[in-house]
């Protein structure tokens, strides 16, 4: 007869909470067989996955931005679990778009009870901004989410993440296969830190698979699915070269600024962002850098084809790539060494070990509104209302050795320069030029940067000015009104709330 | 000829209220308010108004500001006249002028509105844009009508189209372009070449404007604001060129100051037009440096 370890231990006391050993199965029965050994993990429907993975009703469940506009699976699976009967659940997505409207339901319905987001746009914006939800929603940037989940404020129980391929173990990218969105930048935060997390492979590759932005030992569950994203939606109102010449001429101030500024170094560092202006930005710079006969030592941020172009010319030396925001991008992760994908926690969390924000030199970044303290908006419009979203705005802002805001003075009939921000997002004191195509101005915090670009015969002038002459041309807007109930809250990337969005009247 | 710069001259339709509000940001040598082709029959009233009002804001300092009026002979040419004079433009600009009675015409009624509003008499200039075969023909005449004007402009569209012709590789401009700019240079002003309308060729409007300039061109007429930038570099002088023209200066200053009549630089005489032109070449770099 077979001595089992009950045998080997009689008489001897086992210190409270510690078992005989029972067999090699007793905590693992999927070794028991090779097919379960191998297959476990893969679920045969998104609705099996979903009740394997415990969720229960009131808990948080998250997903990740990367197809932006070309998102398939956000709605897809709201609107599983609106039909499973799921109800009060806490969704946090890395960001909203426009291409999620049809959360609006699941809202109305109580499937969703609370949001935290980067961002939104579009109709459901707009709805509640009007009022739909019952509790504000949460703004974060793309730091201060990884930093809500660390502080323990937002755990996330299910994570739903989309790839392009996947293994039968959870070895996972977006650098293969069809649908491909580059890098899994916001998705490689939620893999680490929610406590279940739930793939959705739009092709199961062979084991194992490589390169693992998200790895097996951070997976449950992996759910084939037929398309996880258009990738051709991405860069949609994002990443374009522009031939417009108000947003050129931006670009080459801009560029000017960069280049005078006090940062333009051999192996300096920048991120240029994705707008019009921004990636023109780019090119200008490419003959400033070869005139001088310097290169840059990284790129950060949102990667598109330009920085792509400017590191394969042997101008940029490595790219710090958390989120590609064209097909060019997006390949040359897949097949470049020298192209990196980082996380949002390595990218911009402020109480990460490290965060490469606070390695770059110079950022350029965008604003909806900038007043006369240098705060920005990227929020809400003009008219209160909801369209656009935090990202790494405050993050880059802050960590930057200068961050440059750029844009058009005005925008139609809407000035961009404003006397006090409808929604502040980024607190003046870490904003130090602003580019318009009416000229510069410059934080009195930084006189040493105001006094170079002066001296290099840029049109510099103060934000005072630039708010008259915007004023001169449009006349003073007629206030928003809102209502006293708070819509939504603005989260520092430290946590603190920064400013609220009230409802919009009417 | 006078002392300005007329390297570009912007056309701005009339009717864009965006576009004329901000325009100047682009810093365009002159920038040309369109009230003619460029605005539609219904919108007439509307661009007027709107360019009355774009010339009293005060953001042209160092633009020269032109309006391009309909001509007398239609409903809205005297309107518009009225509007712009009284607003202070700087230049007039007469389309399809085919005479040099046409400019004394305008110029009568010019005087007329300065009058009537107040202000001085020969302050508002004028330019004569040439569009046809008839106005190739009486160039000289129309370029020496008024001591208004400041310059001739060559239109291409209407002259190849009255002409029987199309627009090619510039053979189909060439006398025009000659017979404007020796107009021109005769009565003293400035000359100024047609629009280049393929806003994305730019290598084709690069090629252009390297003949216009080596013909002796004082500008062009632009309808992007992103050939600005392209032209005023294209016009710029190299730095070979910049250090010649201050050598040349400061060789005719220092002959100035010893009383010669005939100053030399490295055994060569420089006379009066070649120190008038090293003023222009240093004049351009002035405005926009040296040649990228």
């Amino acid at each position: 007869m077979t001595q089992t370890a009950k045998d080997r231990l009689a008489g001897v006391p086992l210190p409270s909470g510690l078992e005989a050993f029972s067999g090699v199965t007793a905590h693992a029965p999927h070794l028991a067989s090779r097919e379960e050994k191998h297959g476990r993990k893969l679920t045969k429907s998104l609705e099996d996955a979903i009740r394997a993975s415990g969720l229960k009703n009131g808990m948080t469940i998250s997903f990740h931005h990367s197809f932006r506009e070309g998102d398939k699976i956000i709605n897809t699976v709201v609107a599983k679990l609106a039909e499973m009967g799921f109800r009060d659940l806490t969704l946090a997505p890395s960001s909203l778009l426009s291409c999620n409207a049809p959360l609006i339901e699941h809202i109305r319905s109580g499937v969703i009870r609370r949001i935290y987001t980067s961002g939104m746009r579009g109709k459901l914006a707009d709805a509640i901004s009007h009022g739909l939800m019952a509790e504000p929603i949460n703004v974060h940037s793309h730091g201060g989410r990884v930093h809500l989940m660390d502080r323990g404020e937002l755990v996330i129980d299910v994570a739903f993440l989309s790839v392009s391929t996947a293994d039968p173990f959870g070895n996972a990218n977006a650098v293969t296969g069809k649908s491909r969105c580059g890098s899994l930048g916001y998705a490689m935060v939620d893999a680490d830190r929610a406590k279940t997390v739930i793939l959705l492979a739009e092709e199961i590759v062979a084991y194992p698979n490589a390169p693992a932005s998200i790895r097996q030992d951070q997976v449950d569950f992996v759910v084939p699915v037929e398309q996880i994203g258009d990738p051709s939606k991405i860069s949609v109102g994002a990443a374009r070269a522009t031939t417009n010449p108000r947003e050129l001429l931006i670009a080459r101030l801009a560029a000017d600024a960069m280049e005078h500024a006090g940062y333009f170094e051999d192996g300096f560092s920048m991120q240029t962002g994705t707008g019009g202006s921004a990636t023109a930005t780019a090119r200008f710079l490419e003959q400033k850098m070869r005139r001088k006969g310097i290169r840059a030592g990284f790129a950060l941020g949102g990667i598109t084809g330009s920085i792509v172009d400017l590191h394969e010319k042997g101008l940029v030396g490595r790219i710090l790539d958390t989120q590609s925001f064209d097909s060019v991008a997006a390949q040359s992760l897949a097949k470049n060494a020298e192209h990196l994908e980082i996380s949002t926690n390595f990218y911009a969390n402020l109480t990460a070990k490290a965060a490469s924000v606070d390695r770059v030199d110079m950022v350029i970044l965008s604003a909806l509104e900038i007043d006369l303290d240098f705060n920005v908006n990227v929020i809400t419009g003009s008219d209160g209302v909801m369209r656009g979203a935090s990202g790494g705005h405050s993050d880059t802002a802050a960590g930057a050795g200068l961050a440059i805001v750029v844009g058009p003075l005005i925008r139609s009939r809407i000035p961009t320069v404003v006397e006090r921000c409808t929604t502040v997002v980024t607190p003046g004191e870490t904003v130090g030029v602003l580019v318009t195509d009416h000229g510069i101005a410059v934080n009195p915090n930084r006189p040493d940067v105001a006094e170079r670009l002066k001296a290099a015969g840029l049109p510099v002038t103060t934000i005072e000015d630039l708010h008259r002459r915007a004023t001169m041309l449009t006349g003073v807007p007629q206030p928003i009104e809102f209502l006293d109930r708070v819509v939504g809250l603005i989260r520092y990337r430290d946590g603190s709330v920064i400013d609220a969005v009230r409802q919009v009247k009417g | 000829m006078s002392n300005r710069l007329r390297r570009s001259m912007l056309f701005l339709p009339g009717s864009n209220a965006a576009m004329l509000s901000t325009a100047y940001v682009f810093k365009p040598d002159s920038i040309m308010f369109d009230l003619e082709d460029a605005v539609s029959l219904r919108e007439k009233d509307a661009a007027r108004l709107l360019v009355f009002h774009a010339l009293r804001l005060p953001v042209w300092e160092g633009i020269e500001t032109v309006v391009r009026i309909n001509p007398l002979s239609t409903p809205f040419g005297m309107a518009d006249l009225e509007a712009v004079v009284r607003a202070g433009v700087e230049v007039v600009r007469l389309p399809k002028t085919d005479t040099a009675d046409d400019v004394r015409a305008l110029e009568a009624e010019v005087e007329r509105i300065e009058r009537d509003c107040g202000r001085e008499v020969g302050s508002t200039k004028l330019m004569a844009a040439i569009e046809s075969a008839a106005g190739v023909v009486n160039a000289l005449a129309i370029a020496t009508s008024s001591k208004r004007l400041i310059g001739i402009a060559l239109a291409g569209f209407d002259y190849v189209m009255d002409m029987q012709t199309e627009r090619g590789d510039g053979t189909e401009l060439f006398y025009a372009r000659c017979a404007v700019l020796h107009a021109a240079r005769y009565a003293k002003i400035d000359a100024f070449d047609v629009v280049f309308g393929d806003i994305n060729d730019e290598e084709g409007f690069l090629k252009e404007v390297d003949l216009i300039k080596r013909l002796g061109f004082n500008g062009k007429s632009l309808i992007n604001p992103r050939q600005i930038e392209l032209l005023h570099n294209a016009f710029a002088p190299t730095e070979e060129e910049v250090d010649y023209a201050r050598r040349v200066v400061a060789a005719a200053e220092a002959g100035e100051r010893q009383g010669l009549g005939v100053v030399s630089l490295n055994g060569k005489m420089i006379d009066a037009p070649v120190i008038d032109h090293a003023r222009v070449v240093l004049r351009r770099a002035e405005a926009s440096g040296v040649r990228k």
